[in-house]
């Protein structure tokens, strides 16, 4: 049990403290790394919960793919320029604002359902199967959400070929 | 053991940080990868209630999120790019084609 919570403690503090470098860094590439770093840490997170195939799903489609399309576009469009520029807008105190409502509200919301949210000891049969039991859910009960996910790729790849297609004259 | 509402304080940090960077960066790569970062701690959200209820179909949610999240970069990566190409600037703030 303590091990469990140290690992906690320590993916939580590693997403946290990388999302907070990722948000202020100069460079976009160093923003990049920091934000696979958090996207990891959020793997581990899920490791941790018992959900395995969501680890194995956020490392590869997440910290994979999404970044290196990321990571893509970025060597694409690349300023050395815009980097000696300012990096932040004038919005401080509405971010903040914003920021500080969204904390408050789930405090509340924590502080009203502080007796309900107690973990049930790890259920076996749903620790052990876990890739088989999301993959029943998956194309049983949610199958009609399925088809439309994949309709929608299907429209998001199209778009996006069209997005990047360059115009010839 | 660890209760569920540690969960659910990572996963506000991690959404705070992300409304900061949106709101507050000029950069649009770095305001859609904040947007990535909303979405990863809605995420933590949904495995730590599955993981509550004992139930997978908060994990199903999440798999739906990361759905939408691809086609999400991909379509907006796209913009960016096509963006780029006519203005020749990646700042927020110059897009503004569309004001009066």
């Amino acid at each position: 049990m303590v091990l469990a919570n140290m690992l906690f403690y320590f993916f939580a503090l590693l997403a946290v403290g990388s999302a907070l470098l990722m948000v202020t860094r100069r460079n976009i590439v160093h923003a990049a790394v920091f934000l696979v770093t958090t996207l990891l840490a959020t793997a581990g997170v899920f490791l941790q919960l018992q959900a395995e195939f969501l680890f194995v799903t956020q490392i590869l489609l997440y910290a994979g793919g999404i970044m290196v399309l990321f990571i893509f576009v970025i060597m694409l469009v690349n300023l050395d320029v815009e980097m000696l520029l300012v990096q932040f807008n004038r919005q401080w105190s509405v971010a903040g604002a914003l920021a500080f409502a969204l904390a408050v509200q789930v405090f509340f919301a924590l502080w009203a359902g502080r007796d309900t949210l107690h973990l049930p000891a790890p259920p076996s049969q749903l620790a052990l199967k876990n890739t088989e039991t999301v993959a029943d859910a998956l194309f049983s009960h949610f199958l009609m959400a399925f088809e439309i996910a994949s309709i929608l790729l299907l429209v998001a790849m199209i778009g996006a070929v069209v997005m990047g297609k360059r115009r010839v004259e | 053991m660890i209760s569920i509402d540690h969960y659910l304080l990572l996963s506000l940090a991690l959404f705070a940080v992300g409304v900061v960077g949106v709101l507050t960066r000029r950069n649009v790569i770095i305001m859609l990868m904040s947007i990535e970062l909303i979405l990863n701690a809605v995420n933590i959200n949904l495995v730590a209630f599955s993981r509550l209820y004992g139930s997978v179909d908060g994990q199903v949610f999440a798999i739906f999120v990361i759905t939408d999240a691809a086609a999400e970069a991909a379509v907006g990566l796209g913009i960016i790019l096509a963006f780029f190409r006519n203005r020749k600037t990646l700042l927020a703030d110059e897009m503004d084609l569309l004001k009066w």
